[in-house]
């Protein structure tokens, strides 16, 4: 009953964003008031509707009605109710579901909170937006509905794919979502306001926000991913540079990008086509992301139900999105005026070589995500483009960038002088520079860059807190002077602060962890000992234990560092039984300065187990990184400029706020 | 500096920097791309020792069997021609025998595959794409890909 319930939901969501898609746009063409004022209603509807459909899916799940065919094919009445509950969306109907709950969430929002918007520039961006939510429910109905039922009923589910039966992974793809489909708002007011054919500064001021809410989430979301891969997938790294990685890695370049560009637009009034381009293409990355991830079309370690019919489906949606918006771009995009002259050497003139090294990394992420498909169809051969490829050129690219981030804040709108910036950072400039020869005096192994890598990775740190630094003058006044002006400082000046020095934290991760990484594959008997870079691992044997829905066998090692006990490690080989499968649980130790990762094989036929040891120095930091960063969007998103005092729209450029 | 000038300096330092990352493109594309082959293609191409590519095909049954230390010897099939691979590591949960498998690394002479990777699919009843259009080519397997093999 409940399931006919949410079914019937669906499908008058689908009604409502149709009404949500066209009267809008009607009364903006015939100037009818009331006709614009229907959208914020119908976008709280939708949402209203969409979550009614959502709540009844995840009633069917948490009941274990295995009449609904989803749920019989992802769910188990033995499964424990976290993953009864991320089972909503561990499945394809499921979670395309969710994705459009996430995109009529979004809409609500800008119609409750957006109430300084114009109403024109409101309801056509929430027009735009419904038509995006038109595509995908009717891609939900016709060829992924979630509520299709099974009769007569199956007495049990076949359960949820155990790999995916894990904490981190049961709120990545919420995250991931709200990220991918958050940019969906920049793109609706980047097509309203090219359907309108005019921009101003206040334009960026209104989009700001709800990016970097978008950017924020998908940080968390690549960041989790990233972090489950690490642990549970068992082989010691954190990145494949596989295709659903990239699929998600590239609107989050694009979309680091536009927070930038949308900031030189705010402020000076400039690159005002660029950023609106940037916009449509941060989304159809977004629905690239999509359609890669969903359609199957590419072998990934990470696609799960996948299904080609559908990709065909999406491919054509993505086709009439990005083909769409690129045309009315190039019809429209010549109304925009261009304002705010910049020196090459300025503010706004690091953030356009922002902008060109992130959106040239995205494109050489981008072909080599593709090339196989191309490569394929054009001559059949198949390939796999793998890491060395994605070293060679995503790296080299963007090494610049990094030498270049503490310098863009410390640098002057419209000209700049690099010499004084250069003199502010000497401290930091040294402290890399010692950095860099310590480890070359340290470590006698690696590659000879990753010494340099360390000493960018503190030079990006270093020079994140030089600017708070400088403008606070940290050192050269009195504490309580420095401590007031602490306080005065724009919230967003500690948004760039904590967003860069995560930056800096991620790249010392990465690169220590290459470079350093130390790996051992060996057999042991029970009683036998393995050393590896300066602990000593003691194998005491095997044992079996139970889990809710699985049993393992459990590896006991003893850690020991010169004879002092460190602690015990307890790897496992869990055995799923509905879908007589198993994973891999690594026993990690996360000491001060890496990680100890073990990984218990095989059983061989002396009766001795192979293992895998690693020891990953300094790998957490990848993920501390993420974190800063996400605080720092969390600082940006609290700034009093972007919750209060939207100027009006102005022809002239907007006032520069105070306390900058 | 005039307008002209800026936005020459603009285009200027964009075309740098996009003529590098298509040089660094096509150079990487030239090196670290990674053929798949099935079996039936290694012998017809005639593959030489020291190629670096990936081999798929179904693990043959009763092929697996265990060495000295952590090494391990099995045999990838395509139904028509068999390859004999040598792996020195913990394999993967869903390797299993008659399941589909993709394996990387060179042939080192004698026909013997020498892998230093292995992949298998999360999902029990995945069979790799490039696997899966290997067998339909010998017309052996009907299924689409993520299908579970037809025994």
């Amino acid at each position: 009953m409940i399931t006919e319930f949410g079914h019937f939901a669906l499908v008058l969501a689908l009604v409502v964003a149709l009404v949500q898609m066209v009267l809008p746009i009607v009364g903006w063409v015939r100037r009818d008031d009331a006709l614009i004022s229907t959208a914020p209603p119908a976008a709280l509807l939708q949402l209203a509707l969409l979550t009614l459909a959502f709540l009844s899916l995840m009633y069917a799940f948490i009941t274990s009605d295995f009449s609904v065919e989803v749920v019989w094919k992802n769910s188990h009445s033995a499964k424990p109710m976290l993953y009864k509950i991320s089972g909503v969306w561990g499945n394809h109907e499921g979670s395309m579901v969710l994705w459009v709950l996430i995109l009529a969430l979004f809409g609500a929002l800008v119609a409750l909170f957006g109430r300084n918007l114009p109403p024109s520039l409101k309801s056509n961006a929430l027009a735009v937006q419904a038509s995006i939510s038109v595509a995908f429910l009717l891609f939900i109905l016709a060829t992924s509905n979630p509520f299709t039922r099974l009769d007569p009923a199956p007495l049990d589910g076949r359960g949820l794919n155990p790999i995916l039966q894990d904490p981190a992974l049961a709120f990545h793809p919420p995250f991931l979502y709200a990220g991918y489909v958050g940019f969906s708002m920049a793109f609706s007011f980047a097509v309203a306001a090219l359907i309108e054919g005019r921009i101003d500064a206040a334009w960026a001021r209104w989009v700001r926000p709800w990016t970097l809410v978008a950017w924020m989430c998908l940080t968390i979301g690549i960041s989790m991913g990233s972090w489950w891969a690490y642990y549970e997938l068992g082989w010691g790294g954190w990145w494949f540079w596989d295709p659903v990685e990239n699929a998600s890695f590239m609107p989050w370049l694009a979309g680091t990008a536009l927070l930038h560009s949308a900031l030189v637009m705010e402020k000076r009034d400039a690159l005002k086509v660029w950023t609106v381009l940037l916009a449509i293409l941060t989304f159809s990355l977004s629905l690239l992301g999509t359609f890669l991830v969903r359609s199957g079309v590419l072998t990934s370690v990470h696609a799960f139900a996948v299904d080609p019919e559908r990709g065909v489906f999406i491919l054509a949606i993505m086709m009439l999105f990005i083909g769409g918006s690129l045309a009315l771009f190039a019809w429209r995009a010549p109304l925009l005026k261009q304002g705010g002259i910049f020196a090459p050497i300025s503010r706004e003139g690091a953030l356009v070589l922002n902008n060109l090294i992130l959106t040239t990394a995205a494109a050489s992420v981008l072909v080599g995500t593709l090339y196989p498909l191309v490569l394929e169809s054009l001559t059949g051969d198949k390939i796999s483009v793998g890491a060395p490829f994605f070293n060679m050129t995503f790296g080299p690219i963007m090494l610049p960038l990094l030498v270049a981030v503490p310098l863009g804040p410390l640098l002057a709108w419209k000209r700049g002088d690099l010499a004084k910036v250069m003199e502010r950072l000497y401290w930091v400039t040294a402290l890399a520079f010692i950095i860099t020869v310590g480890c070359f005096a340290m470590i006698e192994r690696g590659p000879w860059l990753a010494p340099f890598g360390m000493g960018l990775g503190l030079w990006l740190v270093g020079g994140a807190l030089a600017e708070p630094a400088f403008r606070t003058r940290l050192f050269r006044a009195p504490m309580a002077d420095v401590w007031h002006r602490a306080k005065g400082l724009p919230r967003s000046a500690y948004g760039t602060m904590f967003a860069h020095m995560g930056l800096g934290l991620t790249v010392l991760g990465i690169v220590a962890t290459s470079a350093w990484q130390s790996e051992k594959v060996v057999s042991l008997k029970t009683g036998q000992a393995e050393n590896i870079a300066g602990y000593k691992l003691v194998f005491g044997g095997v044992a079996p234990r139970s889990g809710p829905n699985y049993k393992e066998m459990v590896g006991l090692f003893t850690v020991t560092r010169g004879g002092a006990l460190i602690t015990r490690l307890h790897p496992s080989k869990r055995r799923y039984a509905v879908q007589k499968q198993g994973t891999t649980e690594a026993g990690i130790y996360n000491a001060l300065l890496g990680d100890l990762y073990v990984v218990l094989g095989d059983q061989l036929d002396n009766g001795s187990y192979s293992v895998r040891i690693y020891f990953n120095p300094l790998v957490r930091l990848i993920w501390i990184g993420t974190l800063f960063m996400f605080l720092g969007g969390m600082f940006s998103l609290s700034d009093r400029r972007l919750r209060i005092g939207a100027p009006k729209r102005a022809t002239l450029p907007a006032a520069p706020v105070a306390a900058e | 500096m005039t307008r002209k000038q800026r936005r020459f300096t603009i285009i200027g330092v964009s075309l740098g920097v996009l003529g590098i990352a298509v040089a660094l493109v096509l150079v990487a594309l030239e090196d670290s791309i990674v053929f798949f082959y099935s079996p039936s293609d290694v012998v017809e191409k005639k593959i030489k020792p020291g190629t670096r590519f990936r081999l798929g095909g179904l693990v043959k049954d009763g092929s697996l069997k265990r060495g000295e230390g952590t090494k391990v010897e099995f045999a990838i099939t395509d139904t028509d021609r068999v390859i004999k691979v040598t792996y020195d590591d913990i394999l993967p949960d869903l390797f299993r025998e008659g399941q589909g498998v993709i394996t990387e690394g060179q042939l080192v002479g004698g026909g013997l595959f020498k892998a230093d990777s292995v992949l298998a699919k999360h999902d029990e009843n995945y069979m790799p794409r490039e696997v899966a259009d290997a067998l339909k080519k010998k017309g052996v397997w009907q299924g689409e890909p993520g299908d579970a093999p037809k025994k």
